[in-house]
């Protein structure tokens, strides 16, 4: 191996430990999280509910319907068959408001902290 | 004095679909008919609009409305055979029956937009019967807690409708 190869490879190594030292120095994140969301006597349970980027929502549809977990604003349309789930990755903070497509009374809101 | 004896009479009457019941409204397997008569209906009503309408929204919303009161209609006769009761005939399922048919009558002819404003327009008021119904009299007139809690259920899946129905009627026009 050459001088410049050794210089090279003392670089990468340096760089990889620099990297790996900011990574245990920088504040802990929470590790994500999956909350679980229940469709039940055509509403979700529970009605809101707080998380942060990164977590996921997953929908359980125990009702004897179809229904979805559609975002007002676009981001999501979920199609949840009868005794099935669904879920979506939270992306982006904000204030989610969340409707069955099939059933307009049934309404959720999510709360997405950075 | 009259109009009072008058007042009190009709107080002591509770009404579905224009048929007055005795204040003890009707009897279980009375009401597990008229559910499952009201249910039947707007299945028949969203084929009907399957198989006539072009428009995407109406279809969609038929497509619902089949959907949603089969598995009602399944969990209800599911339950009566549960609690072996056998869903009885009565003058409010025959009213529905009736007014229903006039209604089907009425679409059958129709074609294009006017079948579709005429049956958004019509699920609206038939949604609005059915739930005045349910709040008014089936639910409180039901005994059995199963039966109860069905009735609940089916409210507010209709309720939703209504809502759904009005705003389809909205773009229709």
């Amino acid at each position: 191996m050459s001088f410049t190869n050794l210089r090279g490879l003392a670089a990468v190594v340096a760089v990889i430990g620099s990297g790996a030292l900011a990574a245990c120095s920088a504040p802990s994140h929470p590790a994500p999280k999956t909350y679980v969301v229940t469709m039940t006597n055509m509403d979700f349970s529970p009605k809101t509910l707080t998380a942060n980027v990164g977590d996921t929502v997953q929908w359980v549809n125990k009702d004897i319907f179809r229904h979805s977990a559609t975002a007002k604003d676009g981001s999501f349309d979920v199609d949840i068959d009868v005794g099935q789930s669904g879920s979506y990755k939270l992306t982006k903070p904000g204030n989610l408001q969340v409707v069955c497509k099939y059933h307009p009374t049934m309404t959720q809101q999510i709360l997405v902290n950075p | 004095m009259k109009k009072i004896m008058l007042a009190a009479a009709s107080c002591a009457l509770i009404a579905v679909a224009g048929v007055a019941w005795a204040a003890a409204g009707p009897t279980d397997p009375q009401i597990a008919h008229i559910a499952h008569t009201a249910g039947v209906i707007d299945i028949k009503a969203g084929k009907l609009a399957l198989k006539k309408s072009h428009n995407k929204e109406v279809l969609a919303f038929a497509q619902e409305m089949v959907r949603d009161h089969e598995a009602v209609d399944k969990q209800a006769l599911a339950l009566v055979a549960k609690l072996k009761v056998t869903p009885q005939d009565n003058a409010t399922s025959q009213s529905l029956m009736k007014g229903a048919d006039a209604e089907y009558a009425k679409l059958e002819k129709l074609s294009g937009k006017a079948f579709d404003r005429e049956y958004a327009a019509n699920e609206v008021a038939y949604h609005k019967t059915v739930n005045g119904a349910l709040e008014t009299v089936l639910i409180p007139s039901a005994h059995n807690a199963e039966l109860k809690s069905l009735l609940e259920t089916g409210l507010k899946l209709f309720q939703s409708h209504q809502e759904h129905a009005e705003h389809l009627a909205h773009e229709l026009h």
